[in-house]
Order: structure tokens, then C-alpha cells, then sequence
């Protein structure tokens, strides 16, 4: 099995591995190999094509969680130009799982905040595999009051498997950490547009998740408690996720109809990582839209808007 | 098997802390879970569901809080009629409309929050109360919406919202509806700050995930019941996460309070006084008077305000043992943990419940 694909993308590798094997044998006219190449790259976009086009929640999450999938600082340096990364919370430390600091967005000043679940493995230790304590909320919330301060659109990229759960978060208030960010995005003077890029796991996800706007990739998910855990309280069993992933409805169509996500972003066949070039044109083209269009209205129609918006979940 | 069943003719068994619990007379005696004293029920009601040996809390429901915390006369519940919705027909083993109806039926409730507005020493609030057996008091729609309202309705009166959680976190069968009740409790509390409309969030046992998380820790004052356990992941959920056993008194009150989460805490019979104490400074209001008549006084030395329910000695050492009774079962129970959705349907013993669990 072939590591960079998921279980239902084998056929694809399979076809992959042939399409490589030809290439390393070289050109030769005479034997048809271009030819040949040329009709297995067809065969294999169809087969992607027909797969992904029949995905089941259970399989988006898995999408959601390639290995391969683009992370948050996969696309800072693609969607924005002039990053500059900001540190700290200025009360704990800097919580490496958030990442965050001052870009621009087709020229316009924007703050960036972002979970970043790290790549290779010593990466991912580095960065907690994307879980944030306390201390990264509130370097989130730091930042986001600093571009309040300073009338900057804030853009948050969220991917996370939740919100850490270990004794040193509970000690330094992991709660009180995410509820002052719910309550204080829910007021800031300056827009905020959300983009789950990845996995949205609860409440971890949700505290750099509150604005004006939230979109979702296609092939991101979003859920209130992750489908294997949600199974093992259920039916006792993590066997069952893929049944709890379709019972909870974590994909970005379920969530456009209950009126919580207001967009979902295409993403290039077979998934982000097989064209992060061209989603990251896309995600920066959605971005330059929406915070356009929040930056006509008055700030105080914006916040009205905003508020009603969280007034009216589950209505 | 120890040597005195081996030495007990057959049919006579040796009594065992389960068959103890079950031969107590159902109705008139109750045993305390963490001195194991028994006691007369009556006398318990009277002391507000607190032991008048140990001064352990026991949970009580949503109805009682409520009718302990506010004035006798002049009550009303409002919002009544918000009712959950099943949006997702979600269905696991059950379907989730199921799962609600019997709630319903086993608690009264429509769902798990009840709201009323009265007066506390006169003063008029809002008061909300979580009903851990709706549902291990989980946050969905109704609950969110019903919290949202009542929150507006002080905003409007520009009246004290007082907010009694016990609750698993948000409820999973209205999946990310339930998540983003958090976002819409938190900001009309937001809004409530702005204003200078106090919020005073009171924490019972126990209280997770999604509702830690939101509500419960934004109060302009977080006061706990002594030995309350709040936290955002549960005590399993971190000890698989870590691989290690967690501290004696973990997520308790105390913790809460040594780590910074909380003002204070407050025994039950004490909250009345305390809160109209606090609120009268924050409303500009002169001092109220102290009430002796509290309603759960019983015995004199046991319930007076001014005086601890128990010897603190004797509670102390409760404490502690309930607090190492509570981690050992939170390691043994991973098989049997009961969610924020599935309390409800655990054993109605305290010391039976472990933490629902959570990621809300």
C-alpha cells in the first residue's frame, strides 16, 4: 500500500506506479510507451474522477487528514506576500501548534492566524501535531486584538484535532482560553473571515473560528467531536466512526444546509495536496472577495450582522 | 471471597457496598457517597442535598437549584416553550428523537436548561439552571437558545443573569449546531460585559467540554460548589492522551480556584448571601440584610451561613478521598464512559457518574 494514498485511492496509485514505470523506460515511438502514458493519464483522471465523486463523509475525513494535505504554512507563502511571523502570548510562551502574524492579501494589510499540525514527524512533535494549550489561544487573541487595534482584516485557517487535552492546559484555563476568543471575535471591530482548511475538530477549531464569514475546502471537515470519538461513546467502538461521521453530518454540504457554513471551495481533483498551487490561488481569490465585500459596510453593520448571524444557530 | 463468606452458610451473602446500598429502605434513607453515612432523606432535603456529616454536594435538579436560590414569591420561568430540534435525524443505535422523548418523560423538562426570573433578596435576576439528567445536561439548540434568550432578557431589564451549569458539554447528536451554541451563549455574554450587565457563573458537578469552554468560565465572577469537577477534556480523555495518572484533586474546585479559574467557592447554603452580597456592590445597592432563615436551615450549627457544614477537618479528609476515589474510577471506566448525550440513561448514584466526556 502506497502511504501517500488513501485506502479507496490504491487503484490510483496502482495506475500512478504504472504511469511512472513507463516514464522511467523513456520515450521511444517505436514502442508507443507516449502514447500509452498519455492513455493511462486518462484512465487515472477518470478513476479519480468516479472515486471522488462518490466520497462518503467517513472517506472526506480521511481526505481531511491526508498526510499529504497542505497545511496553514503550506499556504501563508502562497495565498499572501510579506508575512512576517509574530510570537507570543506575552503571558506564557509562544504555542508552536498557532501560528500567526501581519501579511498581505493582494497588497491589503491582513493578520494571519493559524493551526499548524507540522509535516514530518519531529515537525509535528515541534508543533504538537496541531493542538493548541491556552497559551496559543491567546496569542490568537493577542494578534486578533492588535489588528482590531489597528483596523487590519483578520484571516484564521483552521485545522486542528482539537484543543490539547493534558494537565498542563487544564491548569492554565484551556476553557477560559477558547470562550474569551468566542466572546471577543464575536465583537472585534474588524472583519474576520474563516477558512477550515483541514480538520475543524470542536471546540479547539471553533477558537479561532467565530466572523463574518466561514467557508470550508471541499474536502475539509468540521464536527463537534471527532467521529472516532463520538463512536466510541456511541457504539462503544471506534469501529463505528464511519458511521458517526455520516450521523454527525461533518462535511461542508451537510453544514451549507443547516446554514453554518456559508461557502465551500472547490478544491483541485483528488484534493488540495495534488494541486497546492492552484487551491491556494483559489482559497487567496475567495479571501480577496469576502473581505472586500466586508470592508464596503460600516463597521457597526458588520457587527450587527455578525451577531445576528451567531444569534441565529440552530434556528 | 474473604474468609467469613467461606465460613457463612450457603445463601447467606457477606454485604457488599452494592447490596449495603440496595438494602437501605428506598425513600427515607440515602447514603452519603463520600462518608458514607446514612441518612434520612428528609433531613437531607432540609440541608439542601448537602451531608450534614461531610458536607459533600450532591447533585440536585434544575427545578430545586432554582427554587433554593430564589425568593419564594413573585417567580415565573420564562422561555419555557423552546423545545429541541432535531435537525440532522440523527440516529445511532437509537434515533436521537427517541433519545429526547424518553428524556422528557423521565425529567419533566423540555430539555436541559430551565430559566426563571424572581428575585434573590429582593434583587430581580435571571436565573438559569442545567438538568444533568436531561441528556447529562448537554448543550444543544434548545439549551443555547434558551440561554441566549434569557441572557437578552437581563440585558433588556439590565438585570443580574446567574447561570448554575452542570452539564457533559455540547450534545453530539446536533453536531456542529451544538458546537456553535458556544460561539452564541459567549457573545450575548460579550454583550452582557459591554453593557455592565453582571453575569454570575456558577459551576456544580460537573462541567465539560463545550459548556466549560463557553458559557460557565465567562461569568464576571466564576463561583464553584466545593469539590465540583470542571475541566475541558475529561479526566480519561487526558489520561489516554498522557499516558500518565492525574493528580489527586484534579479539575476539582479547589484546583480551579488554586489555578486561577475561579473568584471563590461557595458552599450551597452560603450561595444566596454570597451572591446577594456580590451583586448589591456591583449594582450600587446598600448591603443586604443577612437572612437566617435560609431556605435549607435545619439544625442551627450545621446550616447557619456563617458556619461550615461540617468540621472542616472531617471535610477536608472527604474531600481528598473523594477526590482519589474519582481518578481511580476515571481510569477504570474508559469502557463505560458516559457522554454528554448518554448520562442521562447512567445509574442515578453520584459516585457511579464518571465526568461525561467531551471534545466540545
Amino acid at each position: 500500500m502506497n502511504p501517500n494514498y488513501l485506502d479507496f485511492e490504491q487503484p490510483i496509485a496502482e495506475l500512478e506506479v504504472k504511469i511512472q514505470e513507463l516514464e522511467q523506460v523513456g520515450s521511444g515511438a517505436e514502442l508507443g510507451i507516449d502514447e500509452e502514458i498519455v492513455t493511462l493519464r486518462k484512465k487515472s483522471t477518470k478513476l479519480t474522477e468516479k472515486i471522488f465523486a462518490n466520497l462518503s463523509p467517513w472517506d472526506i475525513v480521511k481526505v481531511a487528514r491526508h498526510p499529504l494535505r497542505p497545511y496553514t504554512l503550506d499556504y501563508i507563502p502562497r495565498i499572501f506576500t510579506d508575512f512576517d511571523e509574530l510570537h507570543g502570548d506575552r503571558r506564557f510562551g509562544d504555542d508552536k501548534a498557532i501560528v500567526g502574524g501581519t501579511a498581505r492579501l493582494n497588497g491589503m494589510p491582513v493578520m494571519v492566524i493559524g493551526q499548524e499540525k507540522g509535516r514530518a514527524v519531529k515537525d509535528k512533535v515541534y508543533r504538537n501535531f496541531g493542538m493548541p494549550k491556552p497559551e496559543g489561544y491567546r496569542k490568537a487573541l493577542r494578534l486578533l486584538e492588535l489588528a482590531e487595534r489597528f483596523e487590519l482584516p483578520v484571516i484564521t485557517l483552521i485545522d486542528t484535532p482539537g484543543a490539547y487535552p493534558g494537565i498542563d492546559s487544564e491548569e492554565r484555563g484551556i476553557s477560559e482560553s477558547i470562550a474569551t476568543n468566542l466572546a471577543v471575535m464575536s465583537r472585534l471591530r474588524t472583519p474576520i473571515v474563516c477558512v477550515v482548511i483541514g480538520e475543524g475538530s470542536s471546540g479547539g477549531a471553533l477558537g479561532i473560528g467565530v466572523g463574518d464569514h466561514l467557508a470550508m475546502l471541499q474536502y475539509s471537515t468540521y464536527f463537534v467531536i471527532s467521529p472516532e470519538g463520538c463512536a466510541n461513546i456511541i457504539w462503544k467502538s471506534t469501529d463505528n466512526a464511519p458511521d458517526a461521521a455520516q450521523a454527525m453530518g461533518v462535511t461542508s454540504g451537510v453544514l451549507e444546509e443547516l446554514g453554518i457554513v456559508d461557502a465551500t471551495i472547490p478544491e483541485p481533483l483528488g484534493g488540495a495536496h495534488r494541486n497546492l498551487e492552484l487551491m491556494a490561488d483559489r482559497i487567496r481569490e475567495h479571501l480577496v472577495t469576502q473581505v472586500t465585500r466586508l470592508r464596503q459596510s460600516p463597521v457597526e453593520d458588520m457587527l450587527e450582522a455578525r451577531y445576528a448571524r451567531l444569534m441565529s444557530y440552530g434556528n | 471471597m474473604s474468609w467469613i463468606d467461606k465460613i457463612l452458610p450457603s445463601g447467606v451473602k457477606s454485604s457488599t457496598a452494592e447490596t449495603r446500598r440496595a438494602t437501605v429502605p428506598e425513600g427515607l434513607w440515602k447514603k452519603c457517597i463520600k462518608c458514607d453515612s446514612v441518612l434520612y432523606i428528609p433531613d437531607l432535603e432540609r440541608n439542601q442535598q448537602v451531608c450534614p456529616k461531610c458536607g459533600h454536594h450532591m447533585r440536585i435538579g434544575a427545578r430545586r437549584r432554582l427554587d433554593l436560590f430564589l425568593d419564594d414569591g413573585g417567580r415565573e420561568e420564562i422561555f419555557a416553550d423552546i423545545e429541541p430540534v432535531d435537525r440532522l435525524k440523527f440516529r445511532d443505535k437509537k434515533r436521537y428523537r427517541d433519545r429526547l422523548a424518553g428524556a422528557q418523560k423521565s425529567t419533566g423538562e423540555r430539555d436541559a436548561l430551565v430559566a426563571m426570573k424572581g428575585t434573590l433578596h429582593g434583587q430581580p435576576v435571571i436565573a438559569v439552571a442545567f438538568e444533568f439528567n436531561f441528556h447529562g445536561g448537554s448543550m444543544g439548540y434548545a439549551v443555547g437558545e434558551k440561554f441566549t434568550r434569557a441572557a437578552q432578557q437581563a440585558l433588556l431589564e439590565r438585570i443580574p443573569l446567574v447561570c448554575f451549569s452542570a452539564s457533559g458539554g455540547a450534545r453530539m447528536q446536533e453536531a456542529l449546531i451544538s458546537l456553535m451554541q458556544m460561539a452564541k451563549t459567549s457573545a450575548v455574554i460579550e454583550r452582557l460585559h459591554g453593557a455592565g450587565v453582571p453575569y454570575v457563573s456558577v459551576l456544580t458537578d460537573p462541567i465539560y467540554g463545550g459548556v466549560s469552554a463557553s458559557l460557565a468560565l465567562l461569568g464576571d465572577l466564576n463561583i464553584a460548589e466545593p469539590d465540583a469537577r470542571a475541566g475541558f477534556a475529561g479526566p480519561n480523555i487526558i489520561e489516554q492522551t498522557i499516558r500518565q495518572k492525574l493528580p489527586k484533586g484534579f479539575q476539582r474546585s479547589e484546583f480551579l480556584l488554586e489555578h486561577g479559574a475561579i473568584d471563590m467557592i461557595v458552599d450551597r447554603a452560603d450561595l444566596r448571601n454570597t451572591l446577594a452580597r456580590l451583586l448589591a456592590k456591583f449594582l450600587g445597592e446598600p448591603q443586604p440584610g443577612r437572612v437566617d432563615d435560609e431556605p435549607g436551615a435545619v439544625e442551627a450549627p450545621a446550616a447557619s451561613a456563617a458556619t461550615p457544614v461540617a468540621a472542616p477537618e472531617s471535610a477536608e479528609t472527604a474531600g481528598e478521598a473523594g477526590a482519589a476515589e474519582a481518578s481511580s474510577e476515571a481510569g477504570s471506566v474508559e469502557d463505560d464512559t458516559d457522554s454528554s448525550a448518554e448520562a442521562s440513561e447512567s445509574r442515578d448514584d453520584e459516585d457511579q457518574e464518571t465526568p461525561p466526556r467531551s471534545d466540545g
